[in-house]
């Protein structure tokens, strides 16, 4: 399976774990609390997030906390550029298709 | 073309939708045929590294297609939806989804606005509204997976052939 920002989000699950460790860390029991599935379940689907590099998990005493490493979901400005590369490039294959069409008539 | 026009994504943080905007030195006439019509979809919306096939491209109200991009190691991605709208040459409304995701139903609602400029120039604004926060920012960081594969020097080969 991929270990990507992409993959971590792409669990509606997981992206209620993230939205939830967002702003403040809370430990595991904490979070599946929240949850209908399984503890065990929801454990996993941390570990996923946190192999993903989305969320960090700390020691605290006998608590072990999650926090959300946002850094990756952050850089959006730098996912924004490169997205508007790819449309770029298919916008600048569209504009030589316009000019051969010049010579044909337009409906 | 003496400038090239540049294209402008705006995504604000928070917000469910994205827009997509260009100007195109063509009248607006040609430029929504190149959006409607499949023979010449097919020349410019896929990514260059991949090879895209049409299934169906019935761009009428209440029509649907769906298009698929195949890359080199022969794995296919799908996209499809269905058309609400084509409003000649102003306007197009469809759905969109993306069919590689890891669960179905994350669907884009896409509205394609074609503005008429002065000297016979189109501004095309192509405005997507996504399910949550997180499937548009997911998207986009789709978008930058494929835009990282794609070779630059791939596309300066294509356009110098003039394409």
């Amino acid at each position: 399976m991929r270990r990507d920002v992409f993959q971590a989000i792409a669990d509606p699950t997981r992206r209620e774990i993230i939205n939830l460790v967002a702003f403040n860390p809370l430990n595991l029991n904490a979070i599946a609390e929240k949850f209908d599935i399984s503890r065990p379940a929801v454990s996993q689907q941390i570990k996923i997030l946190a192999e993903c590099g989305l969320i960090a998990i700390q020691k605290r005493g006998r608590e072990r906390y999650c926090t959300a490493d946002l850094k990756q979901l952050s850089e959006v400005s730098d996912w924004i550029e490169k997205y508007r590369q790819l449309w770029e490039e298919k916008f600048s294959r569209l504009d030589s298709l316009l000019s051969k069409m010049e010579n044909e008539p337009d409906e | 073309m003496a400038t090239k026009n540049e294209t402008s994504i705006k995504a604000e943080p928070g917000k469910q939708e994205l827009f997509i905007t260009r100007e195109f030195e063509a009248p607006r006439n040609r430029v929504f045929k190149a959006f409607t019509t499949p023979e010449l979809i097919l020349q410019w919306l896929g990514p260059c590294n991949l090879k895209m096939r049409i299934d169906k491209f019935d761009a009428k109200a209440g029509g649907s297609y769906r298009y698929i991009h195949t890359d080199p190691a022969g794995n296919d991605y799908g996209f499809h939806g269905v058309v609400h709208e084509v409003l000649a040459p102003e306007r197009i409304i469809q759905t969109f989804e993306f069919e590689g995701l890891p669960e179905a139903g994350h669907v884009t609602l896409e509205t394609s606005r074609f503005e008429e400029l002065p000297d016979g120039r189109t501004r095309v604004t192509i405005q997507s509204v996504f399910q949550s926060v997180t499937d548009r920012d997911g998207m986009i960081q789709a978008g930058m997976e494929y835009g990282v594969r794609e070779s630059h020097d791939k596309l300066e080969e294509l356009l110098q052939k003039g394409i």
